[in-house]
């Protein structure tokens, strides 16, 4: 552990920054910094799906209306929600109210597992309907090749961004517990870069929703 | 580098951030833009499905990124932090792109 050391201004800084201002806004471009590079790690798999999607257009597009649309757009109006609670659990966090920043924090928690539970039922039915590439993939219309490589993009896109939410949610029950003590009383910080890495993870979701469920005409 | 007064300690973070009320307006925003993203995908409209379906989702993206990420609120440096990967991902789309799309065999 570094050093602490106070100023006049706020709770007590690691010894390499002048105050509490500057830390925190260190805090935030390293998050951000992260981010950039999840955004080339994800960014290059849209890629890779837009250009097979060009080749393939009408394909994809009857491959697109396999998926349950409804179940994923349940899924983006429950990530959507878990945003607006990590946002009002940040703000709780910066006006000292623990336990509202607690109960905030614990919805977002359900919120995350409701996806992951959703996306676990829709993907119960994929396997059902014989679409999972490698293991039980059969397609009776024409060109099953290219039908099963967009499904293959969508299990990788999918189950890279739940592993995102798991790690999350993790990362999150874990802080859950460090602010029922008291941890984030004086600094919130970590509350406010979790919640980057949330929002993040929503946004990746915002893009796949219409990438792979609603580009069916 | 000296403070010049002492602050009272409830007005410790210097940093803005939105007031609760632009939360839920802009989970509003939200809502309402996956609404038209679900309704525009029932109508066929040829090429504009894809552009409509992915400029919905870059508005949504960037309210987040303003609001719910408080980069609206942030130093400039933040601003170029945030903006970065999106500025190197546009290039490998454009330059990617530009191969693929004016190649006679993709269309």
């Amino acid at each position: 552990m570094t050093e602490l050391h106070s100023t006049s201004v706020g709770p007590p800084v690691a010894h390499h920054f002048e105050d509490f201002e500057q830390e925190h806004e260190a805090n935030m471009l390293g998050m951000w910094a992260f981010l950039a590079t999840e955004v080339l790690f994800f960014g290059a798999v849209f890629v890779a799906f837009y250009i097979y999607r060009s080749a393939y257009a009408d394909i994809f597009k009857e491959a697109s209306r396999h998926l349950y649309m409804s179940i994923g757009a349940i899924n983006t109006v429950v990530l959507l929600t878990s945003s607006l609670t990590v946002a009002l659990a940040v703000h709780a966090g910066e006006h000292k109210a623990r336990r509202l920043m607690v109960g905030l924090m614990v919805a977002t928690l359900v919120l995350g597992l409701a996806f992951l539970g959703f996306k676990a039922f829709e993907y119960y039915l994929d396997y059902q309907e014989h679409l999972v590439p490698a293991f039980n993939f059969a397609w009776e219309g024409a060109n099953p090749a290219q039908t099963q490589l967009f499904f293959v993009f969508y299990f990788i896109m999918t189950l890279v961004h739940a592993l995102h939410m798991i790690i999350g949610i993790s990362v999150l029950a874990r802080m859950i517990w460090q602010a029922r003590r008291g941890s984030y009383d004086q600094d919130s910080t970590a509350v406010e870069l979790f919640g980057l890495y949330w929002h993040f993870v929503d946004i990746v979701w915002i893009f796949l929703f219409p990438t792979l469920y609603l580009l069916r005409q | 580098m000296t403070q010049q007064t002492s602050q009272p300690t409830s007005e410790r973070t210097a940093h803005q951030a939105p007031a609760l009320r632009t939360y839920y307006l802009i989970f509003l925003a939200l809502m309402l833009l996956l609404a038209l993203t679900v309704a525009v995908s029932f109508v066929d409209l040829g090429a504009f499905n894809e552009l409509i379906a992915l400029a919905i989702a870059a508005v949504k993206a960037v309210l987040v990124i303003l609001f719910f990420m408080h980069v609206r609120y942030s130093s400039r440096l933040t601003w170029v932090f945030a903006a970065a990967g999106f500025v190197w991902l546009l290039i490998m789309v454009g330059w990617t792109f530009s191969d693929y799309l004016s190649r006679g065999w993709m269309r």
